[in-house]
């Protein structure tokens, strides 16, 4: 099922009040965004998915480092494409305000997990930290700085030392920190 | 673990639909910790299952059966195994296990709770394999009909689990479609077996018990939704977000919040002394008090001295003098000195309450305060990105100030070790301290001339406008050079820019203080004068009442009528020190209000609109170089938001209009400031955090609501009130207002009770008692903490020996 696009049921929208952390008008507010960036095509589809360059489109995840990397972490498709409803949903409840550490620190991971192995290795820290230094080679670090960089993270985070960080060392460092939870945060 | 067994599935597209299940921590649903525990146990030996490369469910059940079976925590349990499992190729381990899981748990395994394990399996299988769960289940609702007392009890048990499932769901990182399956699943299984427990005795009972609840959480749910919706500002505060980032945002929501707790103190101060005053007190004119002076009714109404708060301004509810001194007044017998005293006692315990309250939740969210130095590099990597940028412009500065940062550090780490010249670095150190020093004394002796002239100014007439406002005007000034001569001089110090930042706002708080007590004790000077004025006053004004009567009956020929009372604007008046208090107060507050609207109007909007427009002929470029758009000063606005609420506190009780004028203008800040932002100001060049500062500054507002507190304490204590203004005119203390109730309107036991508790005998057991509390959990903290590090290099032993074996 899942919603048509022109209209949310009463009842699903009590079910998604019960299953995310946002209030029935931040439902309502996402449904309508989410209509906003489907086709004409699209909208009559019983569980229409917005494609990845729409989504890419909304202000708020427009200027996001992470952006694509958060698309394809929501989304449900096999190609990792596009997002329906409910995963646009699942997207707004875990950068919620409300959202518990555990959820964000979760899915932090799993963003920044590029290349989906279940660990944070050497790759994708270096390609972590690119994304977050910007675009322009004025702003990169050199190979030695990101060298040092990277051991040092790995020099606080890897608990076990096997050389990379998985999901729980990172919810122990995340937990420890007093920005996390106010910065992991998207609100439309 | 969740992390480790995902990684193993990472390959099928099946298992990335089933998200892992860790055991959710302890949150929401506290009272399921232990259930957690016992899961996490053995959703721990599961996955070591998974590592050992699928050794099949038979170890896996084994391990898990003696959790299990002494646990009521199945809904989660049921969860975690499908986390494990997903995908196909599993389905028959599934199953097995099922079978095994019926067999092992004996003692919990009664018709309810098999039936719900069929559901579980339905709805495992739901994704893959029907067929072969759909017969259990068939199988397992058959078994519904036969039931006994114990086994409702069992299956009550299971509609709870359902339950408290129901309420943590969206707190478990599956995605939407699996919870939404769950949800469902459970809803159907409470609706069924709630409706089946109610068979028998109290059953229309139990229907209504459980309509209500539902009731209940829906009541509770629209009520949420409600209050979310009603707090204003929402749209402004997340546009300032996206443009400048959570720190300048964090200012505007503290104006936010402290506007909020304005509005409740308000509310009480409004509704429970100046209303009733004014409906059921007697009115303007009636009685001296109320009543302009006959030598200052021509002026009264001139808007010179209404803005100096004098005239018709000063005789009115805003001020301490205004309210009369009867016991009890108007028909509800509404007794107005105590409920004065009350609320002004009620206001710092009710803003000393929500203070602790948002310190408290502001440390939950933040885990407290970690170790500052423990985890830098690994913090900026994974939190130093603000999701809420939503401009590109502000996602530039932030993409340069990370960069920056990481720069830094990389280079600090290397540069701790080196430490040149450090007896140069410390003269260089004490010599900007003592010249700091220097200056806060300086300004504290100026602050007090200005006061001390102030009351010579007050016995002239003739005065300029500058020498009436001196002392406003002298504060303002010196709140707005200091800080950048503090600024230039802690350049000498050299300091890592965040430990400069702790010194200079130190240093600023360091200053108001010192400007705000020096003031008070000026002013205190001049209450005490005014006090020794009242005695000659109060022989004054007897005499001159006398001298009327005796008049009166010169000049009438019936020597037995009683005179007329003389008319209240002819009595003479005492000096009423409660009110002059409060009309410096207030005073202060207004000309603060003014500075600061018109620095931001100079400062900010006419240096941005030069730049602007001069810059089309101008010789260098005036928005790169000089001096450019300016920036959002977060930490002086913060400081003088948290400074000028300590004013109200103080003033308040001898002022209780001041609380209104404290709402408008925080209302009328909102927008302003708002405006000011959008338009006139850039995003950092450092855009810094801002949420560990939040604490910082709630402890800033702690400490000033305690010295706030002080004055008040003492006035009540131990300074006599007006002998003809105010609600306790005529008592010796102001507290006395409170022995008098005791007395008179409580029963007599509880006055005994009362003198009991004041005994010192009692008190300074009590207090003895609380200091050796905080000594205990100092101890406690301090073990656990220990213990921490304990287990963190337990931890990393484990692992290597596993590395190793």
């Amino acid at each position: 099922m899942g919603a048509t696009a022109s209209h949310l049921g009463k009842d699903l929208l009590s079910e998604y009040q019960e299953l995310t952390f946002l209030t029935k008008q931040e439902i309502l507010l996402a449904h309508k965004r989410f209509t906003e960036l489907l086709s004409r095509e699209d909208k009559n589809l019983p569980d229409p998915r917005a494609p990845t360059e729409a989504i890419l489109t909304l202000p708020e995840l427009k200027s996001n480092p992470f952006r694509e990397r958060i698309v394809r972490v929501f989304s449900t498709s096999e190609s990792r494409d596009g997002l329906t409803f409910e995963d646009f949903l699942d997207l707004l409840s875990a950068f919620s305000d409300s959202a518990t550490l555990e959820i964000k620190s979760h899915y932090a991971f799993r963003i920044f997990d590029f290349d989906d192995d279940g660990t944070l290795d050497e790759n994708d820290l270096e390609k972590l930290v690119n994304c977050l230094t910007g675009e322009t080679d004025e702003t990169r670090l050199t190979p030695d700085e990101m060298k040092q960089l990277i051991s040092n993270i790995l020099e606080e985070s890897d608990i076990d030392k096997d050389g990379t960080v998985n999901l729980s060392e990172f919810q122990h460092v995340i937990s420890r920190s007093p920005d996390f939870v106010s910065s992991f945060k998207i609100v439309l | 673990r969740g992390g480790r067994g995902r990684g193993k599935k990472a390959a099928s597209e099946e298992e990335e639909d089933e998200d892992e299940v860790p055991a959710p921590r302890g949150r929401r649903g506290g009272n399921r910790k232990a259930a957690r525990k016992g899961k996490d146990g053995d959703d721990e030996d599961a996955d070591d299952d998974d590592d050992e490369d699928g050794k099949g469910p038979k170890k896996r059940g084994a391990g898990g059966r003696g959790g299990r079976g002494g646990r009521g925590g199945r809904g989660g349990g049921r969860g975690g195994r499908g986390g494990k499992k997903g995908g196909k190729g599993k389905e028959g381990d599934e199953e097995s296990e099922e079978e095994e899981d019926k067999k092992g748990a004996k003692g919990k395994k009664k018709g309810g709770k098999k039936g719900k394990d069929e559901e579980e399996d339905e709805e495992e299988g739901g994704k893959g394999d029907k067929g072969a769960t759909g017969k259990k289940g068939a199988k397992g609702k058959g078994k519904e009909d036969s039931m006994s007392e114990g086994e409702m009890a069992k299956l009550m048990e299971e509609v709870e689990e359902k339950k408290k499932l129901i309420a943590t769901i969206r707190n478990k990182p599956w995605r939407m479609r699996r919870r939404l399956t769950h949800l469902r699943e459970s809803q159907q299984f409470v609706d069924k077996f709630e409706g089946a427990l109610g068979k028998g005795k109290g059953r229309k009972w139990y229907a209504y018990k459980v309509m209500m609840k539902k009731k209940w959480i829906k009541f509770q749910r629209d009520f949420e939704n409600f209050r979310t919706a009603c707090i204003p500002w929402e749209r402004k505060i997340k546009e300032v977000e996206s443009h400048f980032g959570s720190s300048v945002a964090s200012y505007f929501i503290f104006l936010r919040w402290m506007y909020g707790m304005n509005l409740v103190l308000f509310g009480f101060t409004f509704g429970l002394v100046v209303i009733p005053e004014v409906l059921m007190g007697l009115p303007y004119g009636s009685i001296p008090r109320k009543t302009v002076p006959r030598a200052e009714a021509d002026s009264a109404q001139d808007y010179s001295v209404l803005m100096d708060f004098n005239g018709y301004c000063k005789y009115s509810v805003l001020f301490y003098g205004f309210y009369n001194n009867q016991r009890t007044i108007g028909l509800l017998q509404f007794r107005l000195p105590l409920s004065y005293l009350m609320v002004g006692i009620g206001t710092f315990g009710y803003s000393l309450m929500v203070v602790i309250r948002t310190m408290a939740k502001n440390a939950d969210v933040g885990g407290g305060d970690g170790e500052d130095g423990e985890f830098t590099f690994a913090w900026k990597m994974f939190t130093s990105w603000d999701y809420l940028i939503g401009n590109a412009e502000t996602a530039d500065n932030k993409y340069a100030s990370i960069t920056t940062s990481f720069k830094e550090s990389i280079v600090d780490e290397q540069e701790n070790q080196k430490d040149e010249n450090i007896h140069l670095r410390r003269f260089l150190r004490v010599l900007a301290n003592f010249m700091i020093i220097c200056s806060l004394g300086g300004s504290g002796y100026l602050i007090y001339f200005v006061v001390k002239r102030s009351q010579e100014f007050a016995s002239r007439d003739d005065l300029s406008w500058y020498e009436k406002n001196e002392v406003m005007i002298i504060m303002s000034l010196l709140g707005l050079v200091c800080p950048p001569l503090f600024e230039t001089i802690a350049e000498l110090e050299e300091y890592h820019p965040r430990i400069a930042l702790k010194w200079q706002l130190g240093r600023i708080f360091a200053l108001f203080l010192g400007n705000l007590y020096t003031f008070l004790f000026a002013l205190f000077d001049e209450v005490n004068t005014k006090l020794e004025l009242e005695g000659s006053i109060r022989n004054a004004s007897l005499w001159n009442m006398k001298e009327y009567y005796a008049n009166f009956t010169l000049n009438s020929n019936d020597t037995e009528a009683t005179p007329p009372p003389m008319h209240p604007s002819d009595i003479i008046r005492g000096p009423c020190w409660e009110t002059g208090v409060g009309i410096e107060f207030v005073k202060l507050t207004v000309s603060d209000i003014q500075v600061t609207y018109l620095t931001i109007l100079i400062g900010d909007f006419a240096r941005a609109v030069i730049v602007r427009f001069l810059n089309y002929c101008w010789c260098w470029d005036l928005e790169a170089g000089f001096p450019s758009y300016g920036e959002f000063d977060i930490s002086g606005n913060v400081l003088g938001l948290v400074f000028n609420q300590g004013m109200i506190w103080m003033g308040a009780f001898y002022a209780p209009g001041l609380v209104g004028i404290n709402v408008l203008r925080l209302l009328s800040s909102m927008y302003y400031q708002c405006w000011a932002v959008m338009a006139t100001n850039v995003p950092h060049e450092r855009v810094f955090k801002a949420s560990k500062s939040n604490n910082f500054y709630m402890g800033l507002l702690l400490l000033i609501l305690f010295l706030s507190l002080l004055p008040v304490v003492y006035t009540i204590m131990t300074l006599p009130p007006s002998f003809d203004c105010g609600p306790f005119s005529g008592k010796a203390k102001m507290f006395d207002v409170i022995m008098e109730t005791i007395d008179l309107d409580l029963p007599a036991f509880l006055g005994t009770l009362f003198s009991y508790a004041a005994n010192p005998g009692l008190i300074i057991p009590a207090v003895l008692l609380m200091v050796l509390a905080i000594y205990y959990l100092n101890s406690v903290s301090e073990a656990y903490q220990g213990a921490n590090m304990e287990l963190k290099k337990k931890m990393q032993m484990v692992r290597l020996q596993q590395k190793k074996g």
